[in-house]
């Protein structure tokens, strides 16, 4: 039944042309109703997908399906087809899964919105592109998704275009990714200029009838050292900026600007996994380039350490969580790094889960409280938004990784690989999941617990400056938003299409550790369920009894954190614990554009203006000067006169006919 | 008188007619060149004309002497006379200098230098290379008005039409350019016109052949030469 | 024997330089054009010359064209004289100067 895969990928591509047709006319809530449907729709054929998948014995489980042939170039053969296998199966699960979710979210949030339809048609646009990216069979095919998500994210971030700073940030986004997609493109090049191919099986190998081919194979001399890691790391760096590691994690605080879905959606669940998902497909060429692995391990855990440390001195309740989804990433890759794929990808699904749940969540309570984002103004919620607390308080201790929610097993999990990997890195991973505790917890007590500082009447001041992006028709700060002062003024929860999302999401962080149990043996689905696709994995062994004591020395941490910080900060504010080093992220947006935006700007200001308009226009304008000059010099021989133009005749007459006489002679 | 006596007569004769040709020629030439009155420069220009068709007969081309003598002295000099009559520039040139005083000897030059390198190049005729052309002998049975006929009916059957379109042409730009027209603007009221133009009044009347004394002589400008 | 040919040529030839120079020299545009009409001349006569000395009629039936032309060509100058004469009595060559660049 692997015909159900078409069915994924053109459920979404026809939402979004019914909705960039009829969206309109359809109005609210219909067109939200469509995408969501699409987007259900997406998620029952992978389910069915998977379940025909599961039918099969697990080492022939990949199908290429070839739709169309795209470039029949002489040695260039690119088609667009979808490579059913798990790992790309994995991906579409928890992708179509969430998407349906926070489609349904959706509509209600974006209730009133003017631009209601075309947040959907987005939606399903990119829930479109996303599953082209994942289930494409080649690297130009993915890399075709890739770029659709990346504009995606560009039309939704800066969906209040009216606002500057959105309009900015979305441009910010796109333009960092760029930077990434560099890498990505280069390494195309090169994977054809040495594979003469860009077809995964090809490249890649296959897993066919029990026996890896290929790179898969992990057989020393398939591909040189120095080719694979120049691949490698050039595909890197395009997960790079896909994923928003250090350096190009700038974009992902900025694109909080856009409606809290996508923040949901995109910047924490999906588009940011792309990355992961890229070094995961490419895990056989990652055998033989043992540098890049380091790299990405040491890039993920420095991510990993940055982000929280940053997070830790935020204000604007979405921007600490964004920084939080770039230090989750930073997990992934060093489990990547780690040569552990399959915890990676664990953690991906659960950090899915969880962190999608934590932005519904901060969204719910945004919405309550009629756009403020401004942690330090909220406070004492849990009283007046019991169901969002609870679920926010579901995901608090998953991410937290406290036992039995998902995310600790993840996360030891990638600690247990890490450790084996490089102590040092084990190192700096552990302390940074202590401080993940700490700023999530500090965020729940800033949030829900404590003194209900909201109903002290200070003027509306946006962090993010949500209150004027919501309603763009609206006036501007100062004036509550719509649903709640319809109710008294009392913050509440969220209709049923709001609440109902968080819940899902509740139980799958509580029960999502279930998908990879490790600790008992057997019933470490997941690891199974990949195991066909990462050959060249690095098995992790490590003691039973290491294990236990790594992970009672990570839960301490986040307990240690969790104590931490609920004790300071339900009581009120330590301004001393955040220094401006941390709330102005290391100051590194400062940094760049000093030392990069100057030289740029300088550079083209001077090819602007001394290349461009002295040398160029005054080339151009010395041609006509010089044309108008020798015209007017020769202006003298038209005097006008017959008798001139006469005896000019008559001269050129007789030197022609001199030549002629003298010509004779000769 | 021998045969002798007879081909000298003969040559003489020859050499006589060939004289009193150039002799005709080259009065009138040099009469249309120096003489003030145009009307005067028109009589040279019919004996240059009379000699230049004495000298065709003498050449054998009898026909074209006839046409050059009806065409030319007949129609073009009639008109040049008319032209002269209607515009009324029969009045002597005056000696004065003009724009151009010095091209005199210019031009005196520059006619001697071409009629040497004509002559140069007349009498070193090598690249004629003697082969007969399309059209008939010159010599031969049959008088030159036939042979002329049938080369031009038929050799040149496409150029003589083409001349033939050419006349009626000219003749109709020639109506075209002198004709004020009925759709054409006024012209300019009295007061605008600059003083040099002739009255609108009298333009009406200008196409009327009248004798140039007749005009009021005072509203004229000077006759230009 | 009748005169030579090169007698006519060097005639001919005369004739057309004594045309060209009267063309520069005079003033009076209906002059300039008589003088024009004498090179014509002397450009029949070279053709008739050497329609006689080559044996060939062809140089007879250019004369027949340069005449028709040559009496085309009279007509529409001397409308064109006309024309100028209309506008400015007593013009001269040199007053003809307004496509002076």
């Amino acid at each position: 039944m692997v015909n159900a895969a078409y069915v994924i990928v053109a459920l979404p591509l026809l939402g979004f042309a019914v909705n960039l047709v009829f969206g309109r006319r359809l109005g609210e809530p219909l067109a939200g109703w469509v995408g969501t449907a699409a987007a259900g729709g997406s998620f029952v054929a992978a389910l069915i997908t998977w379940v025909a998948m599961l039918g099969k014995p697990a080492n022939m489980r990949a199908a290429d399906l070839g739709i169309y042939t795209w470039v029949p170039v002489a040695g260039l053969h690119v088609g667009l087809g979808l490579l059913v296998d798990p790992l790309s199966l994995t991906m579409l699960l928890f992708v179509t899964g969430v998407s349906s979710v926070i489609h349904l979210y959706s509509i209600g949030y974006m209730h009133r919105d003017p631009g209601f339809d075309r947040f959907f048609i987005y939606l399903n646009l990119f829930l479109f592109s996303m599953l082209l990216l994942v289930l494409a069979d080649n690297f130009l095919f993915a890399f075709v998704g890739w770029e659709g998500v990346g504009f995606c994210s560009y039309g939704l971030i800066g969906f209040w275009f009216q606002r500057e700073i959105a309009a900015v940030a979305a441009k910010k986004a796109f333009i960092t990714n760029r930077v990434g997609d560099v890498g990505f493109l280069v390494a195309i090049f090169f994977i054809f200029f040495h594979f003469g191919s860009l077809n995964y099986s090809r490249v890649l190998g296959t897993l066919v009838h029990g026996h890896a081919t290929g790179l898969m194979a992990g057989a020393p001399g398939a591909i040189a050292t120095s080719t694979a890691t120049a691949i490698t790391m050039l595909l890197f760096l395009g997960a790079v900026g896909k994923s928003a590691q250090i350096p190009l994690y700038i974009w992902l605080p900025d694109a909080m600007e856009g409606p809290t879905p996508i923040s949901a959606l995109i910047h924490a669940a999906t588009m940011v996994t792309a990355g992961v998902y890229l070094m995961a497909r490419v895990a056989p060429m990652l055998h033989y380039a043992p540098d890049t692995s380091w790299m990405i391990a040491s890039v993920g855990a420095g991510s990993a350490f940055l982000a929280a440390s940053i997070a830790c001195a935020q204000d604007d309740i979405k921007k600490c969580l964004a920084y939080s989804t770039i230090s989750q990433l930073g997990y992934m890759f060093m489990a990547e790094g780690a040569g552990d794929y399959t915890d990676g990808l664990f953690h991906m699904l659960t950090h899915a889960f969880f962190k999608a749940l934590l932005f519904l969540a901060a969204g719910a309570v945004i919405h309550a409280l009629a756009d403020r984002q401004d942690m330090k103004q909220m406070g004492g919620l849990a009283r007046y938004m019991p169901v969002t607390a609870i679920t926010f308080t579901c995901a608090w201790l998953a991410i937290s990784g406290i036992v039995p929610f998902a995310g600790f097993w993840s996360k030891d999990a990638i600690l247990d690989s890490v450790w084996q990997f490089n102590k040092v890195l084990w190192g700096i991973g552990a302390f940074t999941a202590g401080l993940t505790a700490y700023y999530m917890s500090r965020q729940v007590a800033l949030v829900f617990l404590g003194r209900a500082r909201w109903q002290e009447a200070r003027p509306l001041v946006s962090g993010a400056g949500a209150g004027a992006a919501h309603e763009p028709a609206e006036e501007p700060a100062g004036e509550p938003g719509l649903p709640a002062p319809a109710h008294g003024g009392e913050p509440h929860d969220a209709p049923w299409t709001m609440t109902l999302p968080l819940v899902l999401l509740a139980i799958a962080s509580v029960l999502g550790g279930g998908i990879n149990f490790d600790a008992f043996g057997h019933f470490d689905f997941l690891s199974r369920f990949l195991a066909p696709v990462f050959p060249t994995a690095t098995p992790v062994v490590v003691g039973t009894a290491t294990k236990w004591a790594l992970s009672l020395v990570t839960l301490a941490a986040c307990l240690a954190g969790i104590g931490l910080g609920l004790r300071t900060w339900v009581s009120g504010e330590h301004p001393a614990l955040e220094p401006a080093f941390l709330q102005r992220a290391w100051f590194f947006d400062s940094s760049v554009a000093a030392t990069v935006s100057g030289p740029l700007q300088a550079g083209a200001s001077a090819l602007a203006f001394v290349v461009d308009r002295k040398w160029v226009d005054g080339a151009v304008n010395g041609v006509a000067a010089g044309l108008r000059a020798s015209g007017r010099a020769l202006r003298w021989a038209q005097t006008g006169y017959m008798r001139t133009y006469l005896i000019g005749m008559s001269v050129g007459l007789i030197a022609v006919l001199a030549y002629l006489t003298f010509r004779v002679g000769s | 008188m021998n045969l002798f006596a007879a081909t000298g007569l003969a040559v003489a004769s020859a050499w006589a007619v060939y004289g009193v040709g150039a002799a005709l020629i080259l009065a009138g030439a040099a009469a249309v060149v120096g003489l003030r009155n145009p009307v005067h420069c028109a009589l040279g220009l019919v004996s240059t004309i009379f000699g230049t068709a004495l000298l065709f007969i003498d050449q054998g081309a009898y026909f074209l002497a006839a046409v050059q003598v009806i065409v030319y002295a007949g129609a073009i000099v009639i008109l040049f006379l008319f032209v002269i009559m209607l515009l009324g520039v029969d009045k002597k040139e005056p000696r004065s200098a003009g724009t151009f005083a010095s091209l005199g000897p210019v031009a005196a030059g520059l006619g001697i230098v071409a009629v040497v390198e004509l002559l140069v190049l007349a009498r070193v005729h090598y690249w004629a290379t003697g082969a007969k052309s399309t059209t008939a002998a010159l010599s031969g049975p049959g008088a030159d008005v036939q042979k002329l006929g049938q080369s031009i009916f038929t050799g040149y059957l496409l150029p003589f039409e083409m001349t033939s379109a050419l006349l009626v042409i000219a003749v109709v730009a020639a109506v075209a350019l002198v004709r004020r027209g009925s759709g054409a603007p006024p012209q300019a009221p009295p007061k605008k016109a600059p003083a040099t133009l002739r009255p609108p009044a009298k333009a009406p009347e200008a196409p009327a052949p009248g004798r140039a004394g007749a005009e009021p002589a005072g509203e004229k400008t000077r006759v230009a030469g | 024997m009748s005169v030579p040919g090169d007698w006519y040529l060097v005639l001919a030839a005369v004739l057309f330089g004594i045309g060209a120079a009267g063309l520069v020299v005079r003033r009076n545009i209906l002059v300039m054009y008589m003088c024009i009409e004498l090179m014509l001349n002397a450009v029949n006569l070279t053709f008739v010359t050497f329609s006689r000395m080559l044996d060939d009629l062809g140089g007879q039936d250019a004369v027949f064209f340069v005449l028709v032309v040559a009496a085309a060509e009279v007509v529409v100058g001397l409308g064109i004289i006309v024309a100028i004469y209309r506008r400015r009595a007593g013009a001269t060559a040199d007053d003809v100067n307004s496509l002076k660049g």
